[in-house]
């Protein structure tokens, strides 16, 4: 390892504009001859448009167009998508509704798209926009999923009955009910997963640009995934070709999932780009973030567990309705379905496990992946269910779960995952030392002495990442292969420019896959430069989301640099006189074996660029290579996450007094990022468990929709994190990297529901465990105690 | 229409604005200084925080004309180009006090006040109370309030430049 090679903590490379204000994020460009965009939205959450009437709008100073789903229909521009077909268990197709990028005739929920204003400036644009009187007929609409599915209730699309768009499952019914028909004993448990709204800081934004001497188009977008972004405009909506469409993803500032889904507002910004003959430009403001952006989660489980007469797990059966909003994101159909119940097995040797899955229309935004996506439901199942088993049982909750570990890899659960390495016993024991559990008891007695409920909560949660091989995520019903491309430019100088399907969008990767390149290379890492999210640079890539960049993205950098050292032996054996079988690579030198002799890689790659020293007929000059990666398997980090925090009583208020993590990511390339990370997943995941959560009301509309309604997790909020690691290293790619980015949220949400409930001393509370959630827990406490005496 | 003079990052300008214009609109639109963010409507986020006659101030909750005749600071301004950093600067990247970047800028600005205020030597709980108007999704805050005390104790150590600003 050198200092700045794979294993070391580098600092930044990406931090010098981010921290001098010279970062460019999509808002922050300005386009000459630039309009303005303004979606005039939906104030209802289910009704009919009858008329929508933009004259006195048009006549208002600025603007330049009004444009409406009717104009969209004209030229003839296609729905948004979703790319991952469910089948339900009947074998029929999911029932997949119209989505229009602006409503044609029906609205659907509050903040559906109306009309886009397009004027001189935005202020002008957002006035006009009060002006266009729209006439609706205000139809009933069904905001939860299970009331959805009643007899009588609103129909959200006329294609799906009962608002079901697939009632789909998973695993093998008869077996999974014989281990509950020998149960020594059984678990059960009703949870809700709240619904929550990703909010990275940056809100979405995006400028259309047409270039009419070209018939081409530009798309500056905060998107995790520009060339998916590319090829569902061009392929699928068709709002333009996809040789002639250049997607570009500057700095982005966070995504979390949110930017990865191909949205109505950058839809329209392109389409009226060429409209118009200006750049559009849109920039959502907060509420419409709230409004519009995918949410997460939102799902509704009962689930049990069974356990033999040594409290070893024999089965594990779960009923889930996932409330997917009024349409169907980009991938919101795999996040409740084969991104939930594949992980229901935890890491837990369960021989027996049956899953049910119900997805449903409602009149609420569209629900697709949030950090973790269908993963933290699954954790947070299992995890609950495991705990409170532990307790039925009278087990001490670490101890029951190193009983059921998966103790021998490989290891096939009955729900379709080959878990390849890991060991969670060694997890568990360092987390336990780190926590210092052995002295939790009188900790708990402290804080009772000052009237405070004390509790521990564990979470070992397992995640599948490095999403995916694209033969296996096909065969699921993916709509897109999950392979990642790169190329490795070597300059004459011997500097080098990676390219990299990747993108980064807070995670480092300018830093992270320089390390790669160094560690392999022996060059510099100022050396080193990073390309990644604009679609005529790149030539195609699959993003990032499931904590796959490192071991799909950085393992496609790893295959080319191999190609490039392969060509490199070539050009130093000429340039050496040497054979090529006896040029040996080693610390940025090629050297010829069992002698001093040797060339460093910058001489070789200025020696590949003039072709003095070998017959271009022998050798094609130059040092450029390019890779695509399909993993052979998901990675499967795991870990395990302990939370210890204090309850007051009087005023419900919950501190989190300790948190300790201890992750197996397998080969670590940068720890500092590594834990940061982790950190920031920790964040998430408490914000969850403690403060936020989507309400709409009963009408639908969206009472949580700003930073003064909806609880972030602030400072003040959150300790600081003991993160400590264990290492497994990955045997399914070559650099033995299992991902980190999703764990922290994953883990989070059943550790501090966990702790609270062990506090509490019993089960009856949900996300988010507010205080004043929680105040009316104690208070059931108090009653209990009273009955008891 | 509305004239405004002021004086930003040491530089007078003087411009005729929409009196509607934040000011966070004017640094951003009218002046290009877009490392000044904006990630909210209500004044919750932090993301826009530069400093007006020496305070902390979330610029997407004052009028442009509000700071007329003021001496404004962003984040552009408290290094010069390819200079050395501010302390806090390069605290928060020797911390890893960053992710994504769009929070920083307002935070930065937000931790130079908190010192300002407070003085050098910054305990974690003073911190993180203090960062209660700026919001990081990224982070979870740990990294930054470590490259708080940091640039904190930084600060302290560099007398001249302090009594520069």
């Amino acid at each position: 390892m050198t200092g700045t090679g794979i294993g070391a903590p580098v600092r930044r490379k990406e931090d010098q504009r981010f921290i001098t204000g010279a970062g460019r994020y999509t808002d922050d460009l300005s386009r000459p001859g630039q309009a303005h965009a303004y979606f005039l939205r939906s104030p209802h959450a289910h009704a009919k448009i009858l008329s929508i009437d933009t004259a006195a709008a048009r006549a208002m100073p600025g603007v330049v167009a009004i444009l409406t789903g009717d104009d969209l229909a004209a030229d003839k521009i296609g729905g948004l998508i979703c790319g991952w077909m469910i089948h339900s268990k009947d074998g029929s197709p999911m029932k997949a509704g119209p989505h229009p990028a602006l409503a044609q005739g029906k609205v659907r929920y509050v903040g559906d798209h109306v009309a886009v204003v397009i004027a001189d400036t935005y202020a002008q644009a957002r006035d006009a926009a009060e002006a266009i009187e729209v006439a609706y007929e205000v139809l009933p609409a069904v905001v939860d999923a299970r009331a959805a599915q009643k007899a009588g209730a609103p129909q959200v699309h006329d294609v799906a009955d009962d608002n079901t768009v697939f009632r789909w499952h998973l695993g093998d019914k008869a077996s999974t009910d014989a281990a509950f028909a020998r149960a020594a004993h059984v678990t059960k448990i009703d949870l809700v997963n709240n619904r929550l709204v990703p909010n990275p800081m940056e809100p979405r934004a995006a400028v259309g640009e047409y270039d009419p001497g070209n018939e081409s188009y530009t798309l500056f977008t905060t998107s995790q995934n520009p060339h998916v972004a590319r090829l569902v405009l061009s392929a699928f909506i068709g709002v333009a070709p996809e040789h002639k469409l250049r997607v570009i993803a500057p700095d982005v500032g966070g995504g979390f999932g949110s930017k990865i889904f191909i949205y109505a507002e950058e839809t329209v910004c392109v389409w009226a780009a060429r409209k118009v003959g200006r750049p559009v430009r849109w920039t959502s403001d907060r509420t419409e973030a709230f409004l519009s952006d995918a949410h997460g989660r939102d799902h509704a489980t009962h689930a049990e567990l069974a356990m033999d007469e040594n409290g070893k797990i024999i089965g594990l059966r779960a009923q889930t309705i996932a409330n997917l909003g009024a349409y169907l994101s980009t991938f919101s159909s795999s996040v409740p379905t084969y991104l939930y119940a594949p992980l229901l097995s935890g890491s837990y040797d369960i021989p027996a496990i049956y899953a049910e899955v119900d997805g449903v229309y409602t009149n609420t935004a569209p629900v697709d992946a949030y950090r973790g996506a269908g993963r933290p439901e699954a954790t947070f199942v299992v995890e609950r269910l495991v705990e409170v088993a532990a307790r039925e049982l009278g087990m001490d909750p670490a101890k029951f779960r190193k009983r059921n570990y998966v103790k021998r890899f490989p290891h096939q659960t009955p729900v379709i995952m080959t878990y390849d390495a890991g060991d969670y016993g060694a997890s568990m024991d360092k987390a336990l030392e780190l926590a210092d559990y052995k002295g939790f008891s009188r900790r708990k007695r402290e804080s009772a002495r000052r009237g405070k409920l004390r509790g521990i909560g564990f979470s070992s949660y397992i995640e599948a990442c490095g999403i995916a091989p694209s033969q296996a995520v096909g065969s699921l019903g993916a709509g897109v292969g999950l392979w990642e491309s790169a190329e490795v430019r070597v300059n004459p100088t011997g500097s080098i420019e990676v390219l990299t399907g990747s993108h980064s969008h807070g995670q480092g990767h300018e830093t992270t896959f320089a390390q790669l390149v160094c560690d392999r290379l022996g060059v510099p890492i100022e050396n080193v430069i990073i390309v990644h999210g604009d679609t005529d640079k790149v030539q195609f890539g699959m993003g990032t989301y499931g904590s796959r960049s490192g071991a799909v993205g950085m393992s496609a950098i790893a295959k080319a640099i191999d190609k490039v050292i392969v060509k490199g032996k070539k050009v130093a054996a000429h340039v050496l006189e040497a054979a090529e079988a006896d040029i040996e690579f080693k610390d940025g030198k090629f050297t010829v074996a069992g002698t001093d002799r040797g060339v460093g890689f910058a001489d070789v790659a200025l020696q590949a660029y003039i072709a003095h020293k070998f017959s271009g007929q022998d050798l094609e000059p130059g040092l450029k290579e390019g890779a695509f990666y399909d993993p052979t398997n998901f990675t499967f980090p795991a870990g395990v996450h302990i939370c210890e925090l204090e309850i007051d009583p009087d005023t419900g208020v919950t501190t989190i007094e300790r948190w300790t993590a201890v992750d197996d990511f397998g080969v670590i390339i940068n720890p500092m990022i590594v834990e940061g990370q982790v950190h920031g997943g920790i964040a998430q995941g408490v914000g969850q468990a403690l403060h936020e959560g989507a309400i709409y009301d009963e009408s639908g509309q969206l009472v949580t929709a700003s930073f003064m309604d909806y609880r972030m997790p602030r400072a003040a909020d959150l300790p600081s994190f003991q993160v400590g690691m264990t290492v497994t290293p990955c045997p399914s790619n070559p650099l033995g990297i299992k991902g980190c980015g999703e764990a922290g949220a994953i883990a989070a949400p059943a550790a501090v529901m966990n702790a609270i409930t062990d506090a509490l001393g019993h089960e009856d509370i949900a996300m988010p465990a507010t205080p004043q959630a929680v105040w009316r827990a104690a208070q059931k406490n108090a009653a209990m105690r009273v009955a008891a005496e | 229409m509305a004239i405004v003079n002021m004086t930003v990052n040491g530089r007078a300008v003087t411009a005729d604005i929409d009196p509607r214009m934040l000011l966070v609109q004017f640094v951003r639109e009218n002046l290009r200084l877009t490392g000044t963010h904006v990630g909210c409507d209500t004044s919750q986020c932090g993301s826009c925080v530069l400093h007006v006659d020496g305070q902390a101030v979330k610029a997407c909750t004052v009028l442009a004309i509000q700071a007329d005749g003021s001496s404004v600071t962003t984040i552009e301004g408290l290094s010069a180009a390819g200079g050395e950093l501010h302390p806090m600067q390069a605290a928060f990247r020797e911390h890893h006090g960053l992710q994504c970047g769009y929070c920083t800028p307002g935070m930065i600005m937000a931790a130079i006040d908190i010192v300002n205020r407070k003085g050098h030597a910054l305990d974690e709980t003073t911190i993180r109370d203090e960062l209660e108007g700026n919001l990081c999704r990224c982070t979870g805050y740990h990294n930054i309030v470590k490259a708080v005390a940091a640039g904190a104790e930084a600060m302290g150590r560099e007398p001249i430049r302090q009594a520069a600003e």
